[in-house]
């Protein structure tokens, strides 16, 4: 098996390389997308907590929605290819950046706000530069999350004609190979990891010296 | 329409299954953790790793262990189920008051007492929030464990999407997302009864 896979990975590699540069391509153009629609947007949704309820229950909906079904739905919409899976995942992408975009602001407890307002800012000046500030470790989070979720789904992607590595899984599948499977399984898993530690390090930074703790559980 | 049934219960089934067995061992391994806090930290981490992969790929390389069918499915749903079962067993028992566990002690409890009578029923809220969160990651599992052998309504939704037909698209995709709302319903009814006593 071991000796198997090593030799398809030694004929195939440039396969390989080009569904793994693919597969990151997709997330990266995906979760961009998302975090340049869902930050404004959960920014706006915090002045209006009324509407901002019912727009969180809907996206706690959405998100139970498997991906294949998600695909499935959104197919006959947008056709079959990348496009198609960018679309979607861009669309899944929003959910964990709005959600901790909006829940980060909220939680910045009054007082900051207060001694803010105290201090005569107004309120994009505040938004600016207390708000943000404060929230942004919880927004990394999002994309943390966002990024990891939509490596996943990209691999779903293939069967819409996504690209990326889980062309390499799907094609291994239909032909009973494991060697090719694990060449797009192992590479995707080893994405996904180092991917959610780095943003995870960059969350560490982006937190506001004074407030650095021990990381909890 | 027998077939539907069939492949419903089925895609029910392997999902309470992976996440029965990942409570069983979750649980156990979040009441460990609790008693020796110096390791919560890496283990937690390290099942936290397992999580990442992605859903595709983790059954796919199970598949070259398990071989093509449900039981592959059962075991992805098990490691994806770990990470919010141990750690909300672990994190609901530590966000326990002190002073029941004062309370408790005082009224000359062993620590098996303890545990049994104030640590988990006070921790069994947060636990059901764990077991809530892996049903509605399982049933989109099963769905994609059609492409390593698995049953299911997943069925429907892959053929739709081969065969470009809405109609048996929806046939699987309509039972999944009901079965994953109610799903959510449910425990997060259950989850706020438990809370309220």
């Amino acid at each position: 098996m071991m000796s198997k896979f090593l030799t398809t990975l030694q004929k195939d590699w440039p396969l390989l390389l080009k569904a793994f540069w693919d597969h990151v391509q997709i997330t990266f153009f995906s979760v961009s997308l998302g975090v340049l629609i869902a930050v404004p947007l959960g920014i706006a949704l915090t002045r209006t907590p009324r509407l901002a309820k019912r727009v969180m229950a809907v996206l706690g909906v959405l998100q139970t929605v498997p991906s294949m079904v998600m695909f499935g739905l959104l197919m006959p919409l947008t056709g079959i290819g990348k496009p198609t899976a960018v679309v979607v995942l861009t669309l899944y992408s929003i959910l964990p950046i709005l959600r901790n975009t909006y829940t980060g602001i909220t939680e910045v407890s009054d007082g900051y706000i207060e001694a803010a307002t105290g201090m005569g800012m107004n309120s994009l000046q505040i938004l600016f530069q207390v708000e943000l500030p404060l929230a942004l470790p919880v927004i990394v989070t999002g994309i943390r999350l966002s990024s990891v979720y939509i490596i996943s789904w990209a691999t779903v992607a293939a069967i819409i004609g996504g690209g990326g590595l889980g062309d390499l899984i799907y094609t291994g599948l239909d032909r009973y190979n494991h060697a090719i499977v694990l060449m797009g399984a192992i590479p995707a898993s080893l994405l996904a990891i180092v991917t959610s530690f780095l943003i995870g390090r960059l969350a560490q930074c982006a937190t506001p010296r004074g407030l650095r703790r021990e990381r909890h559980v | 329409m027998y077939e539907f049934f069939q492949r419903a219960l089925v895609h029910l089934m392997i999902s309470v299954a992976g996440v029965l067995l990942a409570a069983v061992v979750g649980v156990i391994v979040g009441i460990v953790l609790t008693r020796v806090q110096k390791v919560a930290g890496p283990v937690i981490a390290a099942i936290e790793v397992l999580q990442t992969i992605p859903s595709l790929a983790m059954l796919s390389i199970l598949l070259v262990f398990f071989g093509l069918g449900n039981k592959t499915a059962v075991v992805a749903i098990f490691f994806y189920s770990l990470l919010p079962i141990v750690r909300n067993t672990y994190t609901g028992i530590l966000a326990l008051e002190p002073s029941l566990l004062e309370a408790g002690r005082g009224m000359g409890m062993s620590s098996l007492q303890m545990l049994f009578w104030v640590e988990l029923p006070n921790a069994i809220p947060v636990i059901v929030s764990g077991l809530r969160i892996s049903l509605i990651t399982a049933y989109g599992i099963v769905t994609i464990a059609v492409l390593v052998g698995g049953g299911g309504l997943g069925r429907y939704v892959y053929r739709g999407i081969q065969m470009r037909s809405m109609g048996m698209m929806l046939t699987g995709a309509i039972p999944i997302c009901l079965m994953a709302w109610s799903t959510d319903l449910l425990l997060n009814r259950l989850e706020r009864k438990l809370l309220r006593r």
